[in-house]
């Protein structure tokens, strides 16, 4: 899973039914550090994430498992919206 | 998911029997702001998209999962037709 940040959104009236219903939202990856890490994608959202939201998402096949028993054709999905994130940036040298 | 425009189509007589039907289009990957990035995919289409529209399209095994392509050879499908894309005002 990767962490993102939801930037923006995508509006189609004529779709595959098995995405109806399902908002599309862009995400932009990002580092620990939250530094822009690749190209923006276009995700399904399974939680009700918000514009401007820091979120982690799941890419692949695992990305449709979010909407079981549904099928919903998606490869990107955000399944969860971030608290907090810890990370230890000391190097070994300072310890 | 990837946002992409149609630039051409795909005639092909022979193949698999499992595509039989199937629309096979050309499409560019583009940026949320419409400009163009590299490469080309060949897509199956499920939402009769037309030349030079903006699509969605699905990669990878999840592609099946649209429906019309269940147990066929496919890893690219194009899902939607996006109608528009609106990018939030940068936090800082």
């Amino acid at each position: 899973m990767y962490l993102g940040r939801v930037v923006g959104r995508v509006w189609a009236s004529v779709k595959n039914p098995a995405l109806e219903g399902r908002p599309l939202l862009i995400v932009q990856p990002l580092t620990p550090e939250l530094k822009p890490a690749g190209k923006r994608l276009v995700a399904t959202d399974a939680t009700g994430a918000g514009a401007g939201e820091l979120v982690y998402w799941v890419r692949g096949r695992e990305a449709s498992f979010a909407f079981l028993p549904g099928e919903v054709p998606s490869d990107v999905s955000i399944v969860g919206i971030v608290d907090e994130i810890h990370v230890n940036r000391k190097k070994s040298a300072d310890r | 998911m990837i946002l992409a425009r149609v630039v051409g189509s795909v005639v092909a007589t022979r193949k698999d029997p499992r595509l039989e039907g199937k629309t096979l289009l050309v499409i560019k990957p583009v940026t949320p702001e419409g400009k163009d990035e590299a490469g080309y995919l060949v897509a199956v289409d499920t939402v009769s998209a037309g030349f030079k529209e903006t699509v969605l399209a699905v990669s990878g095994s999840s592609a099946r999962m649209a429906e019309g392509c269940k147990d066929k050879p496919v890893d690219t499908v194009i899902v939607a037709i996006v109608d528009g894309v609106s990018m939030d005002e940068r936090p800082e």
